[in-house]
């Protein structure tokens, strides 16, 4: 690799995580082994927003969990920038998350006895690292939560809070940023507020976002969607919209309805899913699905 | 993070509070329990630093026992009056003077009682005139044999005053006399440290006091200026030549000293007993922080998986933790502490209310600022250590709380019991062995301690296996109702953490219990022994042991009571504290022909008959601990007589009411500090009535107000009320434990509530009517209680059981619950 060696940074500094092969087996009691992950590999480039979207039980959560570090894959390994997430100790994986990785959740996850601006600065403070006030004005005003910096989470509303923790989350410059149902619990409005947030923070910020959701028209804001079912990569679109995410959808429904006999009983197997997506062209394929 | 934590921490006060509870109860009673000592000890100290003021040199017979130990008083031997002319010829003593001063002055009071001091000494002295110690407040000092000066402190409690004749027991039967002065310290201070004091002209206190005349208790000495005291003390020592090894020379310094030191025994086991409960209620403190910061940590899960996924390391999620606990023990200890010094004011003024206004407990209000520094020191000290002990087990689960738990809905796992269990098998079976080992094979008092902790622990441990089993059968009682089964099956959704609560309780109770078996035990042994081993009807004896003295009586009225009608025998008995086998003991001596006459007591070896002067008798178990056989030799020193040896006349069965080693009355005469008899047995004929003998030798008795005439059931009786009393106060101590056990089922129940509010929402949405979740929650309060209830009274009823089995050799025969 020593000839390749500029062409391969390029490569590794374009992507920011990398899975490859990843499985992620529950419960092997009573022979009813449950895959949550089954052979996952896909890479998400720097600077880019991807979805992963999925049904419910389709391991979407379980795949960011796995990507994240914040749970253990049963085989295959996890990248991040040029570290190698999988097998990493406690020590290594605290300080994975204090330096490469942030967070965003669906319950928001403030610590409601601190105020916006110490929710903001609490991962550097964990770190014992002191805050660019360049950086953390910038992000603030970004956010646009200025004049709320004083507030206690209660006192600040569902898509205040949310932009909070995306502020906390930015605040660090992370490698990464999961995102997992962040517009959950939000409603439309505040839902396009903050999804318009985690897009600006790609575009001017180069930062990459991985988000998990099942709301497409949420999804329809990332750079590219990886769609996601009983474990398995099924299909990826790029430059999506809400319609080509709802036609995606629909098209992957009728997949799994046909498929769901002959499925149901052994889920084990990591055959068909991934070969039937590629097999029927989507409806309204366009050249941006790609197979996976 | 810092922030972050001590943030939370304000936000939870209603936690901290709870959790706080028991650390600031535990707090109290150390922190009472060491001012209290430290403000007795520093008023016993004002008032022996006073005695010796002006006195550099101090000369006293040598003292053969040290009874002070066994709560006795320490004599040395009087010093011959001669010793003063001797002295008198050393160049540097600016003065020589023969003092008479010995505890055991008794002032018969207006009711014809005996008047007590509540521990401070009762002095007879000889009158010396005014000095530095003694001022005249009205009167004068003794002139003739038949007058007395009496100090500010008698004269208050007593009444009497001059003109007054007034009672005085001493070596001596009762003495009447008359008041002619009463003087104080000072024109302020009535006495030193509330002492009572009779001052009689010098040869009758010599005689009252010290049963010789030409005797002096101790002899003081002033150097003239310029020589010091050391420099005096070796004059003397060179002077007394070849007699040196007769007599103490101490300075003035050292005497003081060493007197303070003596009475600190005193203070300091009231001292040691506070802080045992102390002890306990922190220990049970123990449970219900841990049981605390369990539900806090369980409760803090998705905080604490959330600052995982922040990037806090596992170091920083325990520090977290234990810094909460750090806040709590500090904020806790100081509150404790407070409410300690408050305590320990309460019990002054209790003991200075009981002690008729005696003057050790009234100066000593000035609470000393270092004991309240240095009981602080040591309550946070003793605060953090627990609490950080009952903190770690939290803060280390919470360390392993994965990340992921911040992104769900936490969940409760159940983890197996196996391990804990193994655990507490072999915690107990060691606690139980140590326990053993302490009893049977009389090792150290520690071990026993340690194993009584361990046991404990060790039960607590094998808690939660049982709690599904036990809780599920209690739930039948409750199961008729809903409110009531679920209350049962919240109780037995956590094992852990039902068991935890119900051990809290469980020690308090299992104390509490094993003391009352003991102690129950005691009382019917004794009564048994008394019905079994006694053929006597009617007893002389004291009221109480007073002030460290024991009550002694005419020995003409055992001979007048033989002669009455009606009386078979009667036997006196003498007693004072002896050395023997290197240990302080109580010593008897009653002749062996009245002794088979009004006891049941029977020779294992030898024949009882046998005892005359230079022999003893010792029971069987004294026997078998030190390997002794009849005819073996013995030493013995008593208080007057020195190092003796003893042959060893007879080995007896021991009871409750015979046992120690038995001496000649003729060696417990001449050899024992008291003279006269501490007691009599008296057996009546078969045909005679007993209440009439008793009336009989009630009027004998009218001169010796100390002593009075009972029956069997009265003795039986007030044996047990003795230990009843005594019982009581350990109560009252252990409540303490019990109260904090209370306030650990509380706080479980508060926060395994506030834990659970979506859960009751929901069964209130579903119906359940206000006053049914209440119900439900008293159901899951009431099967915690009873759990560890039924937990304490089984495990103490075992331990009291053990106990009592194993002091079988020591005349406990009876195993009793109540």
């Amino acid at each position: 690799m020593t000839s390749q060696t500029s062409a391969s940074d390029t490569e590794t500094s374009a992507i920011a995580v990398r899975a490859v092969d990843l499985w992620k087996i529950y419960g092997e009691v009573e022979h009813t082994t449950v895959n949550a992950l089954a052979g996952v590999s896909a890479k998400f480039e720097r600077g880019h927003f991807t979805a992963i979207m999925g049904p419910s039980g389709s391991g979407k959560s379980t795949l960011m969990h796995c990507l994240a570090g914040l749970d253990q894959a049963t085989k295959g390994d996890v990248w991040i920038g040029n570290s190698k997430v999988s097998g990493l100790s406690d020590r290594g994986l605290t300080k994975l998350r204090r330096e490469k990785v942030g967070f965003v959740f669906q319950q928001f996850n403030l610590l409601p006895t601190l105020n916006a601006q110490e929710n903001i600065l609490l991962p550097l403070e964990i770190a014992g690292q002191k805050a660019d006030p360049e950086w953390l004005d910038r992000v603030i005003t970004t956010v646009g939560l200025a004049d709320r910096l004083k507030h206690r989470p209660a006192e600040l509303s569902g898509g205040q809070q949310q932009r909070v923790a995306c502020a906390r989350a930015l605040v660090s410059r992370p490698e990464v940023i999961f995102a997992d149902e962040p517009t959950g619990n939000l409603d439309s409005r505040s839902s396009s507020e903050v999804l318009g947030f985690l897009r600006q923070s790609v575009k001017e910020f180069g930062q990459t976002i991985i988000m998990v959701t099942h709301d497409p028209r949420a999804a329809s804001y990332a750079d590219r969607i990886i769609f996601l079912s009983d474990g398995k990569v099924t299909a990826e679109l790029l430059n999506p919209t809400e319609e080509l995410v709802f036609d995606q959808m629909k098209h992957l429904d009728r997949v799994a309805e046909s498929d769901g006999v002959a499925d149901s009983d052994d889920v084990t197997e990591s055959d068909s899913a991934a070969d039937s997506a590629s097999e029927l062209p989507a409806p309204n394929a366009t050249p941006a699905v790609k197979e996976a | 993070m810092l922030r972050a934590t001590l943030k939370s921490l304000l936000a939870r006060k209603l936690r901290l509070v709870l959790s706080g509870f028991a650390v600031v109860l535990g707090v109290m009673a150390v922190a009472g329990a060491l001012i209290l000592g430290d403000t007795l000890n520093s008023s016993v100290g004002k008032l022996f630093s006073g005695v010796y003021e002006g006195t550099d040199v101090v000369v006293t017979g040598k003292t053969f026992v040290d009874a002070s130990s066994e709560g006795g008083v320490s004599t040395s031997q009087p010093v011959p009056a001669n010793l003063i002319t001797q002295l008198q010829t050393l160049p540097d003593a600016a003065a020589v003077q023969g003092v008479v001063a010995e505890d055991g002055a008794r002032v018969v009071g207006k009711d014809n009682k005996i008047i007590t001091s509540n521990g401070p000494p009762r002095l007879g002295l000889n009158w010396t005139g005014e000095n530095k110690q003694t001022h005249l407040r009205r009167g004068r000092g003794p002139q003739s044999d038949n007058e007395v000066a009496i100090n500010v402190p008698l004269a208050e409690q007593s009444g009497f005053t001059i003109g007054d004749r007034i009672n005085v027991l001493t070596k001596e039967p009762k003495q009447a006399l008359r008041v002619v002065g009463i003087y104080g310290v000072d024109a302020h201070q009535g006495s030193l440290g509330g002492e009572t004091s009779v001052s009689f002209t010098e040869e009758t206190a010599q005689h009252l006091m010290l049963g010789k005349i030409d005797a002096f208790s101790r002899v003081k000495l002033k150097a003239k200026s310029g020589v010091s005291q050391g420099q005096l003390r070796n004059e003397v020592k060179t002077k007394l030549g070849n007699n040196r090894d007769d007599f103490v020379v101490k300075t003035g310094v050292a005497a003081s000293k060493e007197n303070a030191d003596q009475l600190q025994s005193f203070v300091s086991v009231v001292k040691n007993v506070l802080l045992g409960f102390a002890a306990v209620a922190l220990f049970v403190g123990v449970f219900l922080i841990l049981n605390t910061f369990s539900i806090l940590v369980a409760q803090r899960t998705r905080e604490l998986a959330l600052f995982r996924a922040m990037g806090a390391g596992r170091g920083q999620v325990i520090r977290s933790v234990m810094l909460e606990a750090m806040a709590v023990g500090i904020i806790a200890s100081t509150l404790g502490l407070a409410a300690g010094v408050g305590i320990a004011k309460l019990l002054l003024e209790v003991l200075g209310s009981q002690s008729d206004g005696s003057e050790l407990f009234k100066g000593s209000f000035a609470v000393p600022v270092s004991a309240v520094i240095a009981s602080y020191v040591v309550g946070v000290i003793v605060t953090l250590i627990v609490t950080l002990i009952a903190a770690l087990i939290p803060a280390l689960r919470a360390s392993r709380i994965p990340p992921v738990a911040a992104l769900r809905e936490a969940t409760v796992t159940a983890r197996p019991l196996t391990k804990v269990t193994i655990a507490g098998v072999a915690a107990t079976a060691l606690g139980l062995a140590g326990i053993l080992l302490a009893l049977f094979a009389n090792a150290s008092v520690v071990l026993l301690l340690l194993g009584v902790l361990l046991s404990f622990i060790g039960v607590a441990m094998l808690t939660p296996a049982i709690t599904r089993p036990v809780v599920g059968v209690m739930g039948w009682a409750l199961s008729w109702s809903l409110p009531g089964k679920l209350g049962q099956r919240n109780a037995a959704r956590n094992p852990r953490r039902t068991a935890i609560t119900a051990s809290a309780l469980m020690i308090g109770l299992a104390l509490v219990t094993g003391v009352s078996v003991i102690a129950s035990s005691l009382t019917a042994s004794i009564e048994k022994s008394v019905e079994r081993d006694i053929k006597a009807s009617l007893f002389i004896a004291g009221d109480s042991f007073g002030g460290g003295s024991l009550v002694t009586f005419d020995a003409q009225v055992v001979d007048q009571v033989k002669q009455l009608p009606g009386v078979s025998d009667a036997a006196a008995y003498y007693g004072d504290f002896a050395k023997l086998e290197g240990r302080v003991q109580f010593v008897t001596a009653v002749d062996p022909s009245d002794l088979t006459k009004v006891t049941d007591v029977s020779a294992t070896q030898g024949r009882l008959g046998d005892l005359k002067a230079g022999s003893v008798l010792i029971d069987d178990s004294f026997a078998k601990s030190n390997k002794l056989k009849v005819g073996n030799k013995l030493d013995i020193t008593t208080t007057n007589g020195g190092l003796k040896s003893f042959a060893v006349a007879a080995i007896y069965k021991r009871t409750v009411i015979s046992q120690g080693p038995i001496m000649s009355v003729a060696d417990a005469k001449t050899d024992f500090g008291r003279p006269g008899p501490i007691q009599a047995l008296i057996a009546v004929d078969k045909d005679a009535s007993v209440d009439a003998v008793k009336k009989r030798v009630a009027k004998l008795l009218a001169d010796n107000p100390e002593v009075s005439v009972q029956s069997q059931e009265e003795i039986s009786k007030r044996a047990a009320t003795q230990v009843n009393q005594f019982v009581l106060v350990l109560y009252v101590l252990l409540g303490l434990a019990i109260v904090i056990a209370v306030l650990g089922i509380i706080n479980t129940l508060a926060l395994s509530i506030l834990e659970r509010t979506r859960e009751l929402g929901l069964l209130r949405a579903v119906g359940l009517s206000r006053a049914k979740t209440r119900r439900m929650i008293t159901a899951e309060s009431i099967v915690i209680s009873v759990f560890g209830a039924l937990l304490g009274i089984v495990v103490g009823c075992g331990l009291g059981a053990l106990i009592v089995t194993a002091l079988k050799d020591q005349g406990l025969q009876v195993l009793a619950f109540p």
